[in-house]
C-alpha cells in the first residue's frame, strides 16, 4: 500500500515538474492561485472528518477544516478565472497579425 | 479509520461489503478523473488563450472530487459538512471576486494559510482519534503533514502581514537568530523522529505542532519584503507537501497527486525566483538581505555625483518623438497603482507611431508574475510583455526606457561591481538603451540598500514624484503636443 502511494507521489511530482516548467512567467501568478485552488483538495480529507461520527472534537476540527479548504476552493478558482479572463481578452481593434490569427483559431 | 478508502469494513455483511466495494471503486474512479482534470488544467496554463477554459475544467474536477467524497461510507452526518461548505463559500467568494489585483500577493499568501490549516487540522484529528495507537508509516505521514502544515500556517500569516503592511517589511534580526532557529528546528526534527519510533506520546505530538508553528513565525521574521516572491513560492510548496502527506496518512491518492503537483509548482517557482536574484535558498532564508547595508566606497563616491532631473514637459517630448519605447515596471508601480496610467501613456505613444514594449524582470514586485497580472488588468496585450531573456539583447535599439518604480533589477552594478551585494544577479540592461527616464519618489536606495549607478548615468533623466501623478502629467503633456 505504502509503496503504491509512493509511486503515485513520485510520478505525480514528475508530471507536475514537467508541466509547470512550461508555464510561461507571464502566467506565474495565475499558476500560484491555481495550485492554491487545487490544494483545496484537502477538503476531501476534511469532509470525511466532519461527516463521520467520531465525537465532537473531531467533528469541530473537521468543520473548521472544511471551512478553510472551501475558502481555498471557492476563492482560488474564482480569482484564477478572473485573472485568466484578463489574459484572454484583448482590446478589439488594437490587434496585430498575431492576435487575428489566434482569434481565428479559437 | 477515517480515510482508508480501499479498506472495506470486515464486519459488514456480504451484500453490504459488495455494495461498499462498488461504491469505493466508483469513488476511486471519480478521483482518477478529477486528478486528470487537475493536470490538464495546469497544462492549459502553458497557453494564455486556453488557460481559462482549462482551469474551469479543473474546477469541475474539484466538484467531482467533492461529490465523490460525499459518497464515502464513513460519512454519516451532513450538518457540519453543509455548515462548513456554506461558511467557506461565504468567506471564499468575496476573497475571489472582490480582492483587487494590486492586493494579489497578500491574497495568495493568506490562502496558503487556509490550505495548510485544513491539512494540519485533519492530521491532528487523525492522531487524536487513533489515541496513540498509530502504525509507524502513518505516524511518519502524520508528522510530515502537521510539520509542513503548521509551518505554512504561521509562515503564510507572517508573509501576509508583511505584504499587507501590518508587520514591518524590513527584516527583523537579532543576535544569535540563526542559531536559535536552528536549535528549534533540530529539536522539532528530534521529536518527530522519536514519535515515529514511539508514536504513543500525545504531549510530544502537540509540542511538535507548537514548535512547527513557532518555526513558521521565526522563519519569516528576518525575511524582507522584496524576498517575498521566494518565501510565498516556498510556502506554496509546503502547503502542497502537507496535502500530499495527508494523502499518505489517510490513504487517499487524489490528495497525494494534488499535493505533489502543488509541491512541484511551488518548489520550481522558488528556484526560479532565487535564480533571478542570483542567490541560494539558504541565503534568502537565512541571509537577512539588506538588514545592514554597508555603504561601500563606490556607493559613497556615487552619492556626490550630479543627478540629472527632468520635468514632465521635457520627458513627454522625449517620449513623444521616440520610435521604440520600453517600460520597465517594478514594485513602485504596484505601490502607486498606476498600471492604468502606464497603459494610457503607452496607447498615446502607439497612436503617434511608436512601438511600446514592457520588460518584466522575474522578481519585479512581490510575487512571481506580479507585474504581468497588473498590466493585464490594465488591458495591456500580453504579447507586449517580455521576459528578461527575450528583451535583454534588444535594449541597444531602444530610444527611451521608462523605469517605473524599479531599482535593483536595473542596477548595472550587478554586472560591473564584484563588491556589490547584488553582483551576478541577472538584470535588465536598460543602460544599453539610448536614453532612460526613471520615475522615482526620491534618491533612496533600493531594497538591497545598494546605490544605483544607473541614476547617475549621463543618459539617465530622473522624473521625481509620485509615479501616478507623474504619469498623469506625462499623459496630459503628450496629448497637448
Amino acid at each position: 500500500m505504502l509503496i503504491t502511494l509512493l509511486f503515485v507521489f513520485v510520478l505525480a511530482a514528475f508530471v507536475g515538474y514537467e508541466v509547470i516548467t512550461r508555464v510561461p512567467p507571464l502566467l506565474h501568478t495565475p499558476l500560484m492561485s491555481a495550485t492554491n485552488a487545487i490544494s483545496g483538495i484537502s477538503l476531501v480529507g476534511s469532509l470525511v472528518l466532519a461527516g463521520s461520527n467520531h465525537g465532537l472534537v473531531a467533528t469541530i476540527l473537521g468543520f473548521i477544516a472544511v471551512t478553510a479548504a472551501t475558502v481555498n476552493v471557492v476563492g482560488g478558482f474564482l480569482i484564477t478565472d478572473r485573472m485568466l479572463k484578463m489574459f484572454r481578452s484583448r482590446l478589439p481593434g488594437g490587434g496585430d497579425g498575431r492576435e487575428k490569427q489566434e482569434g481565428g483559431s479559437r | 479509520m477515517l480515510g482508508l478508502l480501499l479498506q472495506v469494513d470486515p464486519a459488514g455483511a456480504h451484500v453490504a461489503a459488495a455494495g461498499g466495494g462498488v461504491r469505493d471503486t466508483a469513488i476511486q474512479l471519480i478521483y482518477l478523473v478529477s486528478g486528470a482534470l487537475f493536470i490538464l488544467g495546469l497544462r492549459s496554463l502553458t497557453r494564455p488563450d486556453k488557460a481559462q477554459r482549462g482551469m474551469q475544467q479543473a474546477a469541475v474536477g474539484m466538484l467531482l472530487a467533492i461529490i465523490g467524497t460525499l459518497l464515502h461510507h464513513d460519512i454519516v452526518r451532513y450538518d457540519w459538512i453543509i455548515g462548513g461548505l456554506l461558511l467557506g463559500t461565504a468567506i471564499g467568494y468575496p476573497l475571489g471576486m472582490f480582492v483587487p489585483m494590486t492586493a494579489m500577493p497578500q491574497r495568495i499568501a493568506v490562502s496558503h494559510m487556509f490550505g495548510a490549516l485544513a491539512a494540519t487540522l485533519v492530521g491532528v484529528a487523525e492522531y487524536w482519534l487513533l489515541r496513540g495507537d498509530v502504525p509507524r508509516p502513518t505516524m511518519a505521514a502524520l508528522g510530515f503533514e502537521v510539520l509542513f502544515g503548521a509551518i505554512t500556517i504561521t509562515g503564510s500569516f507572517m508573509a501576509f502581514g508583511k505584504l499587507q503592511g501590518f508587520i514591518t517589511g524590513t527584516p527583523i534580526t537579532y543576535r544569535g537568530q540563526n542559531a536559535a532557529n536552528l536549535a528549534l528546528f533540530a529539536a522539532t526534527v528530534g521529536i518527530f523522529v522519536f514519535l515515529v519510533v514511539q508514536p504513543d506520546h500525545p504531549v510530544l505530538f502537540y509540542a511538535m505542532v507548537a514548535c512547527a508553528l513557532a518555526i513558521g513565525v521565526l522563519m519569516v521574521l528576518p525575511i524582507g519584503g522584496a524576498d517575498m516572491p521566494v518565501v510565498v513560492s516556498l510556502l506554496n510548496s509546503y502547503a502542497g507537501l502537507a496535502a500530499s502527506a495527508t494523502g499518505f496518512a489517510i490513504g487517499n491518492t487524489v490528495l497525494i497527486v494534488c499535493g505533489a503537483l502543488d509541491g512541484a509548482s511551488g518548489l520550481l517557482l522558488s528556484i526560479l525566483m532565487s535564480k533571478a536574484m542570483n542567490r541560494s535558498f539558504g541565503n534568502v532564508l537565512f541571509g537577512a538581505f539588506g538588514a545592514a547595508p554597508e555603504a561601500s566606497g563606490a556607493a559613497a563616491a556615487l552619492a556626490d555625483r550630479p543627478v540629472r532631473s527632468t520635468s514632465a514637459e521635457d520627458a513627454a517630448v522625449q517620449l513623444a518623438f521616440s520610435r521604440e519605447v520600453v517600460v520597465v515596471p517594478g514594485y513602485g508601480m504596484a505601490v502607486a497603482q498606476c498600471q492604468h496610467q502606464v497603459r494610457e501613456l503607452a496607447t498615446l505613444l502607439e497612436k503617434r507611431g511608436a512601438e511600446v514594449k514592457y520588460a518584466i524582470h522575474p522578481v519585479a514586485g512581490r510575487m512571481p508574475g506580479h507585474m504581468n497580472v497588473l498590466l493585464a488588468e490594465a488591458n495591456v496585450p500580453y504579447d507586449r510583455l517580455f521576459d528578461l531573456d527575450e528583451i535583454n539583447d534588444q535594449f541597444d535599439r531602444v530610444d527611451v526606457v521608462l523605469v517605473i518604480g524599479a531599482n535593483d533589477v536595473v542596477n548595472p552594478a550587478a554586472r560591473t561591481d564584484p563588491t556589490s551585494p547584488i553582483y551576478g544577479m541577472p538584470i535588465l540592461d536598460v543602460d544599453h538603451a539610448r536614453s532612460v527616464i526613471v520615475l522615482k519618489r526620491s534618491m533612496a536606495a533600493g531594497y538591497s540598500g545598494v546605490e544605483n549607478e544607473l541614476f547617475y548615468d549621463a543618459k539617465t533623466a530622473m522624473l521625481f514624484g509620485d509615479a501616478k501623478k507623474s504619469l498623469e502629467t506625462l499623459v496630459a503633456e503628450v496629448k497637448a503636443l
